[in-house]
């Protein structure tokens, strides 16, 4: 009996520690990918540290750090952006923020994440006193998603306005005029002249969120109403998701994406050597466009998403990255006054174009000079961008998130367009009751 | 001055001299190891254990007993146990046999090159996962066009979809796998060889033993203790793999194709912030390897050999 308890031990521990031991593990802990500094060698100035996952929003709050210490020496910063990966610098916020210790002032939060931050007590600021007076000026469904309980907790980067890029050269060599392109329909007629005429398909369709979201959105339904109440599989819902297997595996005129998604390597190479017509997605993927597919300069443009019937909404505002101030910050004041200045205020919003070419959440700058001088993106698509956007703006639908936004992510990632769509193993309405079974079991 | 130092300096000597008595100086040679296991594995196993029964949110952090172990035991979890499982035999078979052949080809007087074969072995672990993960992802990528779909079509078989059928990330999970510890087990292996007395093949070799005969008679038996340890690792490696599917779906795959038993703790614990759930999930899956492992240990004998 001893002796088996010993060798108990002696295996317990050779567990642990081997387990223990680990080889490089490259998705936790571990320093940033890239810090920049601004105003560190100003005397006087408050330090400020910001996490983001994305280099270019290091950029923009950087640039935004320069401004701000030339227009406010007296309260000058001294501004560090650390760069992290995604997965990671997500992970290290929860913790931070669980732990009570080790938070930035200002983060970046994306917004599948989100919710995860407003769960029990929140750990970042409320930033309402800051926007309220203005909120006429904002897309405001795009600050509601960010908040809980009437508080606002993080400064939308873009509108996320979801149009159509038209590859033009496809769709000439077809013979299809874009722009009479107006309801799904005609999109499915076009769709298919464009694979009979070229053999290549009128679109793909990622395995992700940006398979379904933007069109159940549209026909204003979402996973969860306004009240937080589970609505994935509601008959709206079912009737998209079959008009999305009907393009891919009735009429042909969609195929899955390469990669699975919008965002990796396979993608932007099929993409780049004209491998489909036409892409349903948000306007910040200019930015994409502009880094990895240089091939399509002057070939892509882009049109407000086509409709089903007369009530649905033109465009839906998607995805989205919320920054938020931290209640571990020593000068939340001047965090908060900082991010107004960076990503609320006009002229931040105007940078947020200018910079980083997204589509800004306040819609009184559309129309400013500054917005409407020429840039990349203008070059590379067309001038009217902005028109097009002043035309749908009271149109704009969007979505619920609640803290179970996550699982219902999970789920379409996972199983929903898989089974549905790639396999075909369930019908778009088994899949969708399976998947809203799961999340109702998780949130009991 | 000079006696308040004086003092000082004998009361170093007498503290030296303690540190340096034959009864206390084992104990100061493993503390580091002993402080850090402490501090680094045994304070967060408890910490993990007490979590598992909490429901943990900032500033909310409440006990709920059994809960989380009551909604382990579900579909998805079974589906991770079930590629951790099927994962973890393959990965062991695979880097036990294959290393111990290209060990024994590597130590031979008749290969060439053995520097470049050796190197060209081990780099794949130096690379970071998530590096090979990319490359790995583009050549098994899904179209007509992709490295491993051309392979196919030059032997007349139809294009396939790696990421998305069950068999084949088993198949690209494994490979990375192999791919990636191949050359460090065949370090282990081509020391073991370095072991065993050239004599004993000679004698073989006047008695009129064949190669397979020396194999199985000399170089395995030669090679057990080293065999033991290759497959612990790779069974305890296996069990808690997360990189390897990782960097092909992420968290998300397909039908859950991809998903391990950490992946699992990971999705639910860190991305859905549920780190009362995943710390159950942490806790079985300590018990699964412990379980196993013993077993293991106790089939190999392990426990008999004084020279483990």
């Amino acid at each position: 009996m001893k002796k088996l308890l010993f060798l108990s031990l002696v295996a317990f521990l050779i567990v642990v520690l081997a387990a223990c031991g680990g080889d490089g593990d490259d998705t936790a802990g571990g320093d940033a990918d890239e810090v920049e500094t601004v105003g560190t060698d100003l005397e006087d100035a408050t330090d400020l540290t910001f996490w983001t996952f994305a280099g270019t929003h290091a950029d923009f709050f950087a640039s935004a750090a320069e401004r701000w210490n030339e227009e406010y020496p007296d309260r000058a910063i001294a501004f560090t952006a650390e760069t992290y990966p995604f997965d990671q610098m997500h992970n290290n916020l929860l913790l931070a923020l669980q732990s009570g210790s080790g938070a930035p002032d200002l983060v970046d939060i994306e917004i599948a994440r989100f919710p995860n931050f407003l769960q029990g007590d929140v750990q970042l600021e409320p930033l309402n006193d800051l926007i309220e007076g203005e909120l006429d000026n904002f897309i405001t469904e795009r600050l509601d998603i960010y908040g809980k309980d009437g508080n606002y907790y993080g400064a939308p980067t873009h509108l996320g306005a979801t149009v159509v890029y038209y590859n033009t050269e496809i769709m000439d060599e077809a013979g299809v005029d874009i722009d009479s392109i107006v309801t799904w329909d005609d999109y499915i007629e076009a769709g298919k002249q464009v694979v009979e005429t070229t053999g290549i398909p009128m679109t793909t369709i990622a395995d992700g969120w940006y398979g379904i979201w933007p069109y159940i959105t549209q026909r204003h339904s979402d996973f969860f109403d306004e009240n937080g109440e589970l609505t994935l599989d509601n008959d709206i819902n079912i009737e998209t998701l079959e008009f999305i297997n009907q393009m891919v595996n009735e009429d042909g005129i969609a195929e899955m994406s390469p990669g699975g998604n919008y965002h990796s390597e396979e993608f932007y190479g099929f993409m780049n050597d004209g491998g489909q017509a036409s892409l349903v997605i948000p306007m910040f993927y200019m930015k994409d466009f502009t880094t990895y597919m240089e091939d399509l300069e002057g070939k892509i443009e882009i049109r407000p998403m086509p409709i089903w019937d007369e009530s649905d909404a033109r465009t839906v505002g998607m995805g989205g990255t919320g920054t938020a101030v931290t209640n571990q910050s020593e000068n939340v004041d001047l965090a908060k006054d900082f991010l107004y200045f960076a990503k609320l205020s006009e002229e931040g919003n105007i940078h947020l174009w200018t910079e980083l070419g997204f589509d800004p959440p306040r819609w009184d700058v559309w129309d400013a000079p500054e917005v409407r001088e020429d840039n990349i993106y203008y070059q590379f698509f067309h001038d009217d961008i902005f028109d097009i956007l002043l035309d749908i703006r009271d149109d704009v639908a969007s979505v619920n998130i609640t803290e179970h936004t996550p699982d219902v992510l999970d789920e379409i990632d996972t199983n929903i367009m898989h089974n549905a769509i790639r396999e075909q193993s369930q019908t778009p309405e088994e899949a969708l009751r399976e998947a809203a079974d799961r999340v109702r079991s998780v949130m009991d | 001055m000079s006696a308040t130092s004086a003092t000082s300096k004998n009361k170093q000597n007498k503290l030296m001299k303690f540190l340096n008595s034959k009864k206390v100086v084992p104990y100061v040679f493993v503390s580091p190891f002993i402080l850090s296991f402490l501090v680094l594995t045994l304070y967060p196993t408890i910490q993990a254990f007490i979590m598992s029964f909490q429901r943990i949110l900032p500033g909310q952090v409440t006990f709920v007993g059994m809960s989380n172990y009551d909604r382990i035991f579900n579909p998805t979890f079974y589906k991770a146990l079930q590629n951790t499982t099927v994962y973890m035999i393959l990965t062991v078979f695979i880097l036990v046999t294959v290393p111990i052949l290209l060990a024994i080809f590597l130590d031979s007087k008749l290969t060439k090159f053995k520097t470049i074969f050796r190197s060209a072995l081990f780099i794949p672990s130096l690379t970071s996962v998530i590096v090979a993960g990319v490359i790995f992802r583009l050549v098994f990528a899904e179209s007509d066009t992709a490295v491993a779909n051309q392979v196919l079509g030059f032997f007349g078989v139809d294009a396939v979809n790696w990421r998305y059928n069950s068999w084949s990330a088993m198949f690209l999970m494994v490979t990375l796998a192999s791919w990636r510890w191949m050359g460090v087990n065949v370090l282990y292996f081509l020391a073991g060889l370095q072991n065993i007395p050239k004599e004993l093949y000679e004698s073989a070799e006047i008695d009129g033993a064949n190669v397979f005969q020396k194999f199985k008679n000399i170089t395995l038996p030669f090679l057990k203790p080293i065999i033991i340890f290759v497959s612990t690792i790779s069974i305890i490696a296996g069990f808690r793999m997360f990189e390897e599917s990782y960097v092909f779906w992420e968290t998300s795959s397909p039908g859950n194709i991809g998903l391990t038993l950490v992946g699992y703790l990971y999705q639910q614990g860190i991305q859905q912030n549920d780190m009362g759930f995943g710390a159950a999930i942490g806790v079985v899956i300590l018990i699964i390897i412990f379980v196993v492992s013993l077993i293991q240990l106790l089939l190999t004998g392990a426990f008999k050999r004084s020279d483990m």
